[in-house]
């Protein structure tokens, strides 16, 4: 399929048409930013002892993915709600723009918003939970990154595909969260290793990473084969 | 056949959702520098037969040609519709500037918005409002300009007067003559009888998801008459 | 211009394919009656005693779990892509297996693994992968049922996740140590057990196979039955028109 402007521009268009409407608006972030926080919080309750110091590094690291998966599913569901409603997903689908340029362009936009809030909940995590997130940032921020990534991957399919759909809102998670299981396997094995106080396994942590990489490959390469068909509907 | 005269032809398309069958066996032809009028009851499938022929609705059997071209999802044909819906297609978000530069980008099409907007009689909306805050006539307006904004040789309407107030009605009607002289493929599904009776070159009408009627008009309608052959051809009062 | 079609031809089964699935249930008849009392004849083994003997029908549950996700997802890689009615219709149906049979071996497992080692359930690369298959297989039929227009489509990317899945999850599990019994248990059988297990798995099989090609006849049939009664809808119509002219 032919675009007259080519697929980089295409994805940059519809990537930066989301970011610049969620800049005039902050609706995502600020919804999606408060859910995470109040998550924080209430795994702060529920977990934190008051006489003690703290959490065990792997119960952060749980934290951190449950956090995000949830909040989520927030920006997958807004991030076509706002095509749906004036029904401008049917012009963008009717212009000569690829299908795949589509899926990443909406890819990155999510991406980019998940990551915002993912900094700030990694910050009160290491405020609540005393954990030490400041020893292995640059790790941590590829785990966390990389999870993001297949994350939204196969969330925008999913999410797309249900842009008709009624019960949208209760299908994103209940039909997304069995799928990127592999993601949260081996991104709470890695994150909890780096939170961890006494020196790391650098072995382990980076053979999660490698599997990270790959999973999200997968999921990239299946996303853009299952972009189009779920998204031209019936 | 230069582009600019070719027709867009439908053979034997039908479209099946599940159980229900919306279209079947409509063989159509529509000619560029014409209006053409499709009516219809409610579930006739004229909504349907526009998706296909804007090629967002593929035909479950049948074909649908540009000239030689078959038009499909991937036909770069495509670019040359233009399709203004029930619902405008914008974001409702962005101001209308972003929307024009954003299609126009989309379209491979470096765009003036000011010139288009002054096209349509919007120059004087405030470039960063949102599209959402905009009247419906406005929107109505804001949608056609995007959807000229590629030149395309198609232009496909459905219901555009649906909503509208009177002034809207009217400035769509001139937009539509306007649109003919420009030698473009113009096809309106409308309930309004009055509004297209004089403009209307060719009649389509729908009954059922079948081609009741498919013949040019070679005099000038009323509204009168465009009922009394609606009523013979469905049977039905509009 | 108003047509007039031909309804379609019932489609009955050719009898060759008739008789292969007749020979199927004679199959399953006869083996479910005789393969049970092969297994009380079977050896006991040292270590677990009798309730070992579950093995002999939860391990061909779980060969057949993992072999309707694959057919469901090669039927909807067909439906996704060429747009295959079959497809769609093999992947829809295989789907229902797998959530069957996926249901015996979570069932039968646990049974088992609360007399072997001691607990119901342990997360190790077997045990984790087999209930997240399950479980995709589940969504992959909510999807279809609540999934809106694209239902179809979006069950059908679901599959070509889950089939994906499968293998990262298991690796991902299974490079920590694992509780379960390895694949090798099987080729290490004495003889007499190895007998009934090969016969209680084929049995399993051509099980699977009945059901799936019961449930296939009975997807096409009712596709035959909604363009029957879209056809009779136009003869209808058709009548109405001629009727009015």
């Amino acid at each position: 399929m032919l675009a007259p402007n080519g697929f980089v521009k295409t994805i940059f268009l519809v990537a930066s048409k989301d970011l610049r409407i969620e800049w005039r608006n902050r609706e995502i972030t600020a919804t999606m930013g408060f859910f995470s926080v109040l998550m924080v919080l209430i795994f702060a309750f529920a977990f934190v002892n008051p006489a003690g110091d703290g959490l065990k590094s792997e119960v952060t690291a749980g934290v951190l993915w449950v956090g995000l998966l949830f909040s989520g599913t927030i920006a997958l569901a807004r991030t076509f709600d706002r095509e749906r409603d004036l029904e401008a997903i049917r012009a963008l689908l009717l212009s000569p723009a690829p299908r795949a340029a589509i899926y990443l362009g909406k890819l990155l936009g999510v991406v980019f918003l998940m990551l915002l809030v993912q900094l700030a909940v990694t910050l009160l995590s290491g405020l609540f939970f005393s954990a030490s997130i400041g020893q292995h940032a640059v790790w941590l921020a590829l785990f966390l990154g990389l999870g993001t990534l297949g994350y939204a991957a196969v969330g925008t399919v999913v999410s797309g595909a249900l842009i008709r759909s009624k019960s949208r809102d209760a299908l994103i998670a209940a039909l997304l969260f069995p799928l990127v299981t592999p993601l949260v396997m081996a991104g709470v094995r890695g994150t909890s290793m780096l939170l961890n106080p006494e020196t790391p396994d650098m072995e382990s942590i980076v053979f999660w990473t490698e599997f990270l990489v790959v999973v999200d490959a997968v999921f990239l390469i299946l996303g853009l084969w299952a972009f189009e068909p779920v998204i031209s509907g019936e | 056949m230069s582009l600019a005269s070719a027709e867009l032809q439908l053979d034997l398309v039908g479209k099946t959702f599940g159980r229900h069958r919306a279209l079947v066996g409509v063989s159509a032809v529509f000619s560029p520098g014409k209006i053409s009028a499709i009516l219809g009851p409610n579930g006739a499938g004229k909504s349907t037969l526009l998706g296909i022929l804007a090629t967002l609705v593929r035909p479950s059997t049948g074909t649908i040609r540009w000239g030689n071209e078959l038009l499909g999802p991937t036909a770069p044909g495509r670019a040359a519709i233009g399709y203004v819906g029930h619902e405008p297609g914008l974001y409702g978000d962005l101001g209308a500037f972003d929307n024009l530069k954003l299609f126009g980008g989309l379209y491979g099409k470096a765009v003036d918005p000011k010139v288009i907007l002054e096209k349509v009689g919007l120059s004087h909306v405030d470039p960063l409002a949102p599209v959402r805050t905009y009247s419906r006539g406005m929107q109505q307006r804001l949608a056609l300009a995007r959807a000229l904004l590629h030149e395309p040789a198609i232009l496909l309407f459905d219901e555009p007067s649906a909503a509208l107030d009177p002034a809207g009605a009217s400035w769509l009607s001139e937009q539509l003559v306007l649109q003919r002289q420009a030698g473009r493929i113009v096809i309106v599904v409308t309930h309004d009888l009055d509004a297209v009776a004089p403009l209307t070159d060719h009649l389509t009408i729908l009954r059922r998801g079948r081609l009741a009627h498919h013949a040019p008009i070679t005099t000038t309608l009323t509204g009168v008459d465009l009922r009394r052959i609606y009523t013979e051809t469905t049977g039905a009062c509009t | 211009m108003v047509q007039h079609t031909m309804p379609p031809t019932s489609t009955p089964p050719k009898p060759a394919t008739l008789g292969v699935f007749l020979l199927g249930v004679a199959v399953c008849i006869l083996g479910y009656a005789w393969v049970p009392q092969m297994i009380v004849g079977a050896p006991i083994e040292m270590t677990m005693g009798p309730v070992q003997k579950i093995f002999y029908f939860h391990v061909p549950c779980a060969w057949l779990l993992m072999l309707s996700v694959f057919v469901c997802a090669g039927g909807s890689v067909a439906f996704l892509f060429k747009g295959s009615e079959r497809g769609d219709r093999l992947a829809r149906c295989s789907s229902e297996l797998a959530v069957l049979f996926g249901l015996c071996v979570l069932v039968t497992g646990p049974l088992w693994g609360r007399v072997a080692w001691g607990v119901y359930w342990q997360w190790d690369a077997r045990l984790t992968s087999s209930l997240l298959l399950w479980l995709i297989m589940v969504a992959y039929l909510l999807a279809r049922q609540y999934g809106g227009p694209a239902s179809r489509k979006l069950a059908a990317a679901l599959a070509l996740f889950a089939a994906a899945d499968v293998p990262l999850v298991y690796i991902s599990v299974h490079i920590w140590r694992t509780i379960h019994p390895s694949t090798s248990v099987v080729p290490t059988l004495a003889p007499a057990m190895r007998a009934v297990f090969w016969t209680s798995a084929a049995l399993f099989t051509v099980l699977w196979f009945v059901l799936l090609s019961f449930r296939l006849r009975l997807e096409r049939l009712r596709n035959e039955v909604d363009e029957l009664a879209i056809e009779v809808e136009d003869v209808l119509e058709v009548r109405m028109e001629t009727k009015r002219i």
